[in-house]
């Protein structure tokens, strides 16, 4: 099929592109809500089954480093919101701006969370044989700290599959691809960082603010 | 819009092959491997499930051969353990998931709504690639020494103490798993956005309905399997203990899991082909489909009342009597937009104008038995009776029924019905009706014993069995030696007619729908121009422009009991 | 039915949204400091479907999208609660544990 300019082949004008393509992003966020949603089924499980467990794992967490990464990937969202808009209007160099900073900023969360997994390695919390816990019910703590690596670990690497997704879109967008007045790629490709920002909204309190209080 | 031109009148002169067309548009091993056209993926996923049909045709054969005596003499029970597994996985996620969506419902989709291509032809494309290379991880897994804990993968076997391949297969199934995932995305979107002027959602076909029904179950159901067999892996490989008892996880929980996609994977599996059945019988009984929106609400109460019944797997395993008892209502709630479709084939076929080609044999056998693989599955969701009949012959036979004397039934009534427009030839009508038949037959010899023998009590998944047991299983096997003459066949004339076979006309049959007004095989843009739909679907009745002749109907003076109403 | 091109959202409620997750989530994090019970999970999930809200309805513009994707947004939110919720009705309702529960666990058995 015929490219158009923009314009795909086995489209009839750029409006039914641009809705397809929306659609196409929004049904693949549908698909990666139900994929975490498995994993916060079994955390949802684990916590009522074992919930001084869960308590104790969550008191290992750093709530600073998860507090600030939390507003970091907020930040980050809000770039990413201000970046479509920059391309709505049309302002080129605006829109690169916004981009690199969202991409800062993700960079910063990855950078906080290899520090966490750095210190959990240390600690002897990765589960596996070197795992230890000085606790009585420690192999339920050791199911808490699978789910935080592996629900963390998942949402990084959609992080990082993120920041090569804002690469690519930084570089067609300093060649002025989307500022012609077509610019669903940033669109879509902020519903995906939006999606993956949600998806820590969710975790931090879960992961780190079990049982705060005590 | 390209028209017939030939009057009803007038003797039709021999059908001409368009000049150009989807298949002679581009040659050479890179023209396909390459492709963008959905009609050329179509014929690509023809092949690779074509292949695993064969594959998991042969495991099968082993089980059958195995089965023959009751001490077992062929294989030890280590070794049946990983037959029976491979059998499983190779049909339904490599096989039963991926035909009918993979190969009708790309080549159809866009014919039928009237647009060049699906919405992201790339994305078509990766998606059969993804398939393969998932293929491919999980053949490894097989000639490696296969797996031995049974398609369901269930823990803790499968994620502490099995020695086989686990951790290779699950990562296959993984990676196919989006294959499912990326071609149930682009056809909601396809459906949702491509759809030619004038196609409203209550003009487009039931196959149409039933595909986005299907691409509802693969696009939320999918990841959730995903998942779970990620964390099956993380288990073993990183031991994270989620399902393992000694940490306090809770082996149940995988079987939630897993099942929560698993049972939705078996409406995937039957839905597209409820949807063939509904165009091969309004065409064959050349009547308006009975009750059309019910037929389409149907499907998509299919899709997501069977998203509510997936413990009925996990009667005996456990949970919760009060979750049993809401799970087997739930399960006899799923059943009624099923015999809904029967209520309206049925009706549809009640004073049409029958006629007996191959494609409507396969639609009757698939409507007789869905209806028996359906009626036995409510004995299963039966409390009382599924704890009798639980893991043993009378279940295998039951999703039999419906897999193959239902989907696979469905998928070569659809390969026949549309092969001539797939690929411009028509199949030698004779050999065809015969290896229906034959088929028909056979899937009856295999299968009926299977009932029985689980009534009886014999277990499934066993290597050898009491000797009471020998004559029904000598019968089943019987059966299916003849059931795969009756596949073979199908393999032989198809790849003859492509050279041989007459060639056909744009509209053979002939039927209302978009497809059928372009020409066979189909330009690569599938339409000449862009089609403007004015008509509702199915109308015999009024369809002038198509040069069909008025359909015959008995008149009331013609019945043989005066009195009756007459209209249809 | 079309997304308006021409719809674009002022910097000002952008900035506003952005400060309102802020501020949910330092109030998430107080309120986890002080004992509520098993309220605490509660205000913590209210809080975090909160955020959500505003991220899907002015960072994603779905306050502005057409129907279908609002049928997207509400069919994922349906299917994630069918998950959790049929899931649980097995494990709130098993019969008392005859060896011993887990202290404070939230299931009468297993």
């Amino acid at each position: 099929m015929e490219r158009t300019g923009a314009l795909f082949g086995q489209f009839r004008d750029l409006e039914q592109q641009r809705e397809t393509a929306s659609l196409g992003m929004w049904v693949f966020l549908l698909t990666e809500l139900m994929f975490f949603g498995g994993m916060f089924l079994v955390y949802t499980i684990y916590r009522m089954k074992y919930p001084l467990a869960f308590a104790e794992g969550s008191r290992e967490l750093d709530v600073v480093k998860g507090g600030w990464n939390t507003a970091i990937l907020i930040g980050s969202s809000f770039t990413m919101a201000l970046a479509v808009r920059a391309a709505q209007m049309k302002k080129r160099r605006l829109l690169c701006i916004f981009l690199a900073s969202t991409m800062i900023l993700g960079g910063a969360f990855l950078g906080v969370k290899y520090l966490e997994y750095m210190q959990k390695f240390e600690h002897h919390l990765v589960p596996g044989p070197n795992f230890h816990m000085n606790v009585a019910d420690a192999a339920q703590v050791q199911i808490f700290f699978s789910l935080y690596f592996a629900m963390t670990g998942m949402h990084a690497l959609h992080m990082i599959i993120g920041e090569v997704m804002l690469l690519l879109l930084l570089i067609y967008s300093w060649k002025g691809k989307y500022t012609g007045g077509y610019f669903a790629p940033i669109e879509n490709g902020g519903l995906y960082w939006h999606f993956v920002d949600i998806v820590w909204i969710f975790l931090f309190p879960l992961l780190y603010l079990v049982d705060l209080h005590r | 819009m390209s028209t017939t031109t030939a009057s009803p009148a007038a003797a039709p002169s021999p059908p001409q092959p368009p000049r150009e067309h989807y298949l002679n548009a581009g040659y050479g091993i890179r023209s396909w491997l390459f492709t963008t056209d959905h009609k050329r993926i179509a014929l690509l996923w023809l092949i690779s499930i074509t292949f695993f049909f064969a594959l998991g045709g042969f495991f099968a054969l082993l089980i059958r051969l195995q089965l023959l005596t009751p001490q077992g003499w062929l294989f030890g029970p280590d070794t049946y353990n990983r037959l029976f597994t491979m059998h499983g996985i190779v049909m339904i996620f490599f096989f039963l998931i991926p035909a009918i969506p993979g190969v009708l419902g790309n080549f159809l989709i866009p014919l039928m709504i009237g647009a060049k291509d699906l919405a992201f032809p790339k994305l078509n494309l990766l998606s059969w690639y993804v398939f393969n290379i998932g293929a491919l991880f999980t053949f490894y897994s097989i000639v490696t020494g296969g797996i031995d804990t049974g398609w369901t993968f269930y823990t803790p076997l499968s994620s502490i103490y099995s020695n086989s391949q686990v951790s290779v297969a699950v990562v296959g199934i993984f990676i196919t798993g989006f294959s499912s995932i990326l071609t149930g995305l682009n056809f909601i979107v396809t459906i949702h956005t491509m759809r030619a002027p004038g196609m409203t959602w209550w003009r487009l076909p039931i196959f149409v309905w039933a595909h986005y029904a299907t691409s509802i179950i693969m696009v939320l159901g999918t990841p959730v399997v995903a998942i779970t067999l990620a964390l099956v892996a993380g288990d073993r490989l990183f031991h994270f203990g989620f399902f393992d008892p000694r940490l306090g996880g809770d082996p149940l929980l995988f079987q939630h899991l897993f099942w929560f996609y698993s049972h939705p994977a078996v409406y995937i599996m039957i839905l597209p082909a409820m949807g063939v059945t509904t165009e091969i019988v309004a065409t064959f009984a050349r009547k308006n489909l009975f009750g059309y929106k019910f037929v389409a609400v149907a499907s998509l109460a299919i899709a997501v009342i069977g998203f509510l019944v997936w413990a009925h797997h996990m009667f005996v395993a456990g949970i919760s009597i009060y979750a049993a008892m809401a799970f087997s209502f739930l399960s006899y709630a799923v059943a009624i937009p099923s015999a809904v479709k029967v209520f309206n084939w049925t009706a549809t076929l009640y004073r049409g104008s029958v006629s007996w080609q191959t494609p409507m044999l396969y639609a009757l056998g698939f409507i007789g038995l869905f209806v028996m693989g359906g009626m036995t599955g409510l004995f299963l969701a039966s409390l009382g009776a599924d704890v009798h009949v639980h893991d043993t012959y009378f279940v295998v036979a039951h999703f039999h029924y419906i897999m193959v004397g239902g989907a696979v039934m469905g998928y070569l009534g659809g390969l026949h019905y549309w092969w001539p427009k797939i690929s411009g030839r028509m199949y030698p009508e004779g050999l065809s009706r015969a290896a229906a038949i034959i088929l028909f037959v056979g899937f009856n010899l295999t299968f009926f014993p299977q009932f029985v023998l689980g009534y009886l009590g014999m277990p499934r998944r066993y290597a050898m069995y009491p000797p009471e047991f020998q004559v029904l299983n000598v019968l089943s096997t019987a059966g299916a030696s003849i059931l795969g003459l009756g596949y073979i066949l199908p393999i032989i004339y198809f790849v003859w007619s492509m050279r041989y076979g007459k060639v056909a006309s744009s509209n053979p049959w002939p039927a209302t729908g978009l497809e059928w007004q372009t020409t066979s095989p189909p330009p690569t843009e599938n339409f000449e121009t862009t089609p403007v739909v004015t008509w509702e679907p199915y109308d015999f009745e009024h369809r002038p422009d198509l040069g069909l002749p008025k359909p015959e109907r008995a008149q009331p003076e013609q019945l043989e009991a005066p009195g009756l109403e007459t209209g249809d | 039915m079309s997304e308006s091109k021409e719809h674009v959202i002022p910097f000002r409620t952008y900035a506003l949204i952005f400060a309102a997750l802020l501020a949910l989530t330092f109030i998430t994090y107080r309120v986890a400091l002080v004992d509520l019970g098993k309220w605490n999970i509660v205000v913590a999930i209210v809080i975090a479907c909160t955020k959500a809200v505003l991220v899907v309805l002015f960072f994603m513009h779905a306050a502005y999208a057409p129907r279908r994707t609002r049928l997207v947004i509400l069919a994922g939110i349906f299917w994630m609660l069918l998950l959790l919720g049929l899931t649980l009705t097995d494990y709130t309702t098993r019969p008392p544990a005859t060896y011993g529960t887990t202290p404070g666990s939230a299931f009468n058995g297993s």
